[in-house]
């Protein structure tokens, strides 16, 4: 009598359990781990790399590709947060913040990441009037430009021009006159403009001849000249022209050296001060000696 | 004598290849199931003071995968039918590798049958020097009267088990000391060739690489006996599916092995027989109503039989459990008998101490410790295997004893006597080391 229904299932036919040679082997090789890694990385790497290579061989792929970087490129760059609509220029006088706008071609709006804010700050500090620059692009599309601008300290004369100095010997501009610049110290001769800092010193500590006092000027390119009205000078020496300048001063404190009948104060030799009279004042000087000495003119 | 080795050194130097690399495989093939552990070594180990590491020197490793299947083609512990083992082997070693994650290239292979035979060896050698070098150990190592094993046997193992320097016996390592006469005593273990060669070309043919071969009595002894039974002297009964393997141990060393081609599975044939009942059945009442001392009670206990022969009378059938236990019982006690007259030919009646460990799966029949008491003598307890790292609880039973002491003797190998070195007079012709000799013997 056999049943009807299926058998139990402790009589069903199990299959084989075990693996066949080829699950075997496959499975062995996908736990090798240098196969595993290579399948993780490497085929997934292999294919990226062939799939763009391919996709790069087409010339027009190519250029779509390098137009649509463009052009989102430059949609972000000219969204309004980013453009610069106007320029502000502060603590320049007008003459100077308009050669700064002549010399600064911008095409207002522009981008701003199409301002090359190092370059125009080179290209301003170029000019002689200023003495610092510092450029930004601030909040609300405002090219902010801060100038400093050099202070004449002293006035040039070279060659029959007249140049403003600042006090380190920088070139501020041409003057027109010396009318124009009257509380401005001249001085004069070649190399000047390289001293300007002692001449600044020189001009401070000839403060008690200030109304006598014409200008300095430059003697070969060496030593300075100090010039006085009435055509005299004092000759300073290379070295410690300063203390050389309040010396000559406290003599003329002294004696009231500087209100004679002298040509010039040579303090070029420390040791042996030299007096240059005029000549008239030399005759009276040699007419005087022969009278103390007794002597027939 | 040497070429005789020179496959076991080659296996010595897989296995050193294995460890390096940190994963090895340890593979029992039983005639019930085949049993598979991943270990790996992470050479973390590091010795005391007293040259014991700590947990015993198992820290060294751990097993990341294990995996059974049942046996197919394994019968008395040796291979019956190839392909079906294979296929038997590349489940349990895949199983074992998809939990373990990485793949194993090498195993060490245990097994139980093949007629195992112990030899006692002895030999004796005059010290050149005043002291003992290690020529001076490789050459009582040759020394040794090799008896006529037969042809078709295969030295499975060859251990130094004692050495003695002129009239001190019981050296573990004679190596620096001063004497005139080295002698040795040595066991070695014989099993079939063809045994060897089948498991051989079975491992092959899942493409790993055989890194060491050892007798599954052995590798059971290890794990089952404790240390100190080791020491004094014990014998370890590793009752398994389809042969019943015997190791004694004394002073650490295993001294004698032998196996008995008969285990559970004749027990479930007995009572498969006895009842008329499928194999499965056969097994499954034995697993779980097995025993071999009935009681009153056990006259009451009704085993109910099915089957699906139709013959409704034939598939209503019950029996009580003391009809099951006269059945084991006889079967039990002949594999006991036959493992007294193993113990017996060895001589272990003369041992200190007569300890036995009763260990593999059959020996989970209850009431077995008392039935073997009776026969083999008072001593008797029921052995587990040693606990290893990461062992997984499924394979902490006795019947993974031979298991377990095959981890343990992969990462503790013991001295065998083609890891000593080898005499100068068997190197062959222009070695360094022979010119060497030369020259210091003529300058």
């Amino acid at each position: 009598m056999q049943p009807m229904t299926e058998p139990p299932a402790s009589q069903v036919h199990r299959p084989d359990p075990a693996p066949s040679r080829l699950t075997y082997r496959i499975e062995r090789l996908m736990l090798t781990p240098l196969f595993r890694l290579a399948l993780r990385v490497g085929l997934p790497a292999l294919i990226g790399f062939g799939a763009t290579s391919w996709y790069f061989s087409y010339e027009d792929h190519r250029t779509a590709v390098v137009d649509g970087i463009a052009a989102l490129r430059n949609q972000v760059e000219t969204r309004p947060e980013f453009m610069v609509n106007l320029m502000a220029i502060d603590g320049a006088s007008s003459g100077v913040a308009e050669d700064i706008r002549e010399i600064l071609p911008i095409d207002f709006p522009v981008s701003s990441f199409d301002l090359d804010l190092d370059h125009m700050r080179e290209t301003i500090s170029g000019l002689d009037a200023v003495r610092k620059v510092q450029l930004r692009i601030r909040q609300g599309g405002v090219l902010q430009i801060d100038v400093t601008e050099r202070v004449p300290a002293v006035l040039w004369r070279e060659g029959g021009e007249l140049e403003l100095l600042d006090r380190l010997g920088a070139r501020v501009g041409p003057a027109l006159s010396r009318a124009e610049y009257p509380q401005l110290p001249v001085v004069a001769g070649k190399g000047a403009d390289a001293h300007v800092p002692e001449a600044v010193a020189l001009i401070a500590a000839a403060a008690p001849l200030s109304g006598r006092l014409r200008g300095l000027e430059r003697i070969g390119e060496r030593r300075w000249d100090v010039v006085l009205d009435r055509g005299q000078r004092i000759l300073l020496p290379e070295k410690d022209a300063v203390r050389a300048l309040e010396r000559a001063i406290a003599m003329d404190q002294a004696v009231d050296m500087l209100a004679r009948d002298i040509a010039a104060v040579d303090l070029r030799l420390p040791q042996r001060p030299t007096l240059r009279l005029n000549g008239e004042a030399i005759g009276e000087y040699w007419r005087i000696k022969a009278m103390e000495t007794g002597e027939n003119q | 004598m040497i070429e005789l080795y020179e496959s076991q050194r080659a296996m010595r130097n897989m296995r050193k290849a294995a460890m390096q690399r940190g994963v090895v495989a340890i593979l029992d093939v039983g005639s019930s199931k085949i049993a598979c552990l991943v270990l790996r070594f992470d050479g973390s180990e590091k010795m005391g003071d007293d040259g014991v590491g700590s947990l015993a020197g198992q820290s060294g490793f751990r097993v990341i995968g294990a995996a059974t299947t049942r046996s197919r083609g394994v019968k008395f512990g040796e291979i019956a039918a190839m392909g079906e083992t294979e296929r038997a082997i590349r489940t349990a070693v895949q199983a074992a590798q998809k939990m373990a994650g990485i793949r194993v290239d090498h195993v060490i292979v245990c097994f139980s049958g093949a007629e195992p035979r112990s030899y006692g060896l002895a030999g004796q050698v005059e010290v050149e020097s005043t002291v003992v070098t290690e020529q001076d150990v490789a050459r009582v190592l040759s020394a040794c009267d090799v008896p006529d094993f037969g042809h078709g046997r295969e030295v499975l193992h060859a251990q130094p088990v004692n050495f003695a320097l002129d009239h001190r016996s019981g050296l573990n390592d004679p190596r620096g000391q001063i004497g005139q006469v080295l002698a040795t005593d040595m066991h070695m273990l014989t099993v079939n060739a063809q045994a060897i060669q089948n498991i051989a070309h079975c491992v092959k043919r899942c493409d790993l690489e055989l890194a060491g071969l050892a007798s599954s009595a052995y590798a059971s002894g290890i794990a089952a006996l404790v240390e100190d039974e080791q020491e004094l002297g014990a014998a370890c009964i590793d009752m398994g599916g389809g042969a019943t393997g015997v190791s004694i141990f004394m002073k650490k060393h295993m001294i004698y092995a032998d196996a008995v081609q008969m285990g559970g599975n004749h027990v479930t044939g007995d009572i498969s027989m006895g009842l008329q009942i499928p194999m499965a059945m056969a097994e499954r009442i034995k697993t779980f109503y097995g025993g071999v001392v009935a009681t009153g009670m056990d006259d009451r206990e009704m085993i109910e039989i099915s089957g699906d022969t139709g013959d409704w009378h034939h598939d209503r059938r019950q029996v009580s459990r003391a009809e099951l236990i006269g059945i084991m019982r006889p079967r039990v006690e002949e594999i006991l008998e036959e493992v007294r007259a193993c113990l017996d030919a060895a001589g272990f009646d003369h041992m200190p101490s007569q300890q036995i460990v009763l260990t593999g799966a059959a020996s989970q029949i209850p009431g077995l410790d008392g039935l073997a008491s009776r026969i083999l003598g008072s001593q008797v307890r029921l052995g587990r295997p040693l606990r290893v790292h990461g062992l997984p609880q499924a394979a902490t039973g006795p019947g993974f004893a031979s298991a377990v002491g095959m981890c343990l003797f992969a990462a503790h190998p013991q001295d065998e006597w083609w890891d000593f070195e080898i005499p100068v007079e068997k190197y062959p012709a222009r070695s360094l080391r022979r010119a060497v000799k030369w020259f210091r013997d003529n300058w």
